[in-house]
């Protein structure tokens, strides 16, 4: 039976993997998720066995992360996040210049199905990764992390706007990559 | 009513924005509108529902067990 220690150290990767997703620079992640094990290991009596240690552990993460946001938030909002009024070039591929789709969506199928196969996930994290930097932190801090906006403009120093713009851009550029590699793959087959 | 017309590109706009914030009164009207009218937006529609349904569960695989421990 591992030791406790043994346990969270078998993790590290795991958690390094979804650290440098959000954070999107090595050296932070690095140092988010060394503060993750040191928690860890200074008290593993917090860890009650209420939950799975990898959950357990992934709470601690985002925390750490949020307060690495918080940190550098003045360095993230000068890279990349400038106010910016030039239109998505993906914009012109999507829709014609009348504003009518280019191409029908493609039927996804039933929204509410369980998703079953962990090779959507790894497509999933594949699309996110793809994203511009900017874009994906404010992205993941939505739906990882699951700030509000609010809170997010406050962290990064950011306008409304400003988000909005960044947010439905990521959204879009996703949608685009989960087409194209998952659910057309999904319908040729 | 023409207040109302909107492109499928504004409406396409209209509904990722209705992922992160509220919608003013009268883009949700123009937007009920548009999508009783249209054959693309509904289908665009459902693809963002998945994508959201996706994130959920997304969010509840990376804590889970039996996920990928290593890189």
């Amino acid at each position: 039976m591992p030791t406790f220690a043994q346990q969270v150290a078998d993790l590290r990767g795991y958690l390094l993997k979804y650290a440098r997703l959000q954070l999107r620079n090595e050296t932070w992640a690095e140092d988010a998720v060394s503060e993750v094990m040191l928690a860890a290991l200074a008290k593993p009596q917090a860890f009650a066995r209420r939950s799975q240690l990898k959950t357990w552990l992934v709470g601690i993460l985002k925390h750490k992360v949020v307060d690495a946001l918080r940190l550098q938030g003045r360095e993230i909002a000068s890279a990349g996040l400038a106010a910016d009024e030039t239109e998505d070039p993906l914009e012109h591929i999507v829709f014609q210049a009348d504003g009518h789709f280019a191409e029908l969506p493609a039927d996804w199928g039933n929204p509410e199905q369980e998703i079953q196969q962990r090779q959507f996930f790894d497509i999933l994290e594949a699309c996110t990764q793809h994203l511009p930097a900017a874009q994906a932190r404010l992205f993941l801090m939505r739906e990882w992390l699951e700030l509000d906006s609010e809170e997010i403009c406050k962290t990064l120093d950011l306008t409304p706007t400003n988000l909005y713009v960044q947010l439905h851009r990521a959204r879009g550029r996703l949608r685009e990559c989960l087409d194209l590699n998952w659910y057309g793959k999904a319908s040729a087959a | 009513m023409k207040l109302l017309r909107r492109s499928c590109k504004q409406v396409a706009a209209l509904l990722l924005a209705r992922e992160d914030r509220d919608l003013p009164w009268a883009d949700r009207c123009a937007l009920r509108l548009h999508l009783l009218a249209c054959d693309a937006c509904p289908r665009f529609e459902r693809q963002l529902l998945h994508m959201r349904n996706a994130m959920r569960q997304w969010r509840n695989y990376t804590t889970a067990e039996d996920a990928e421990s290593t890189d």
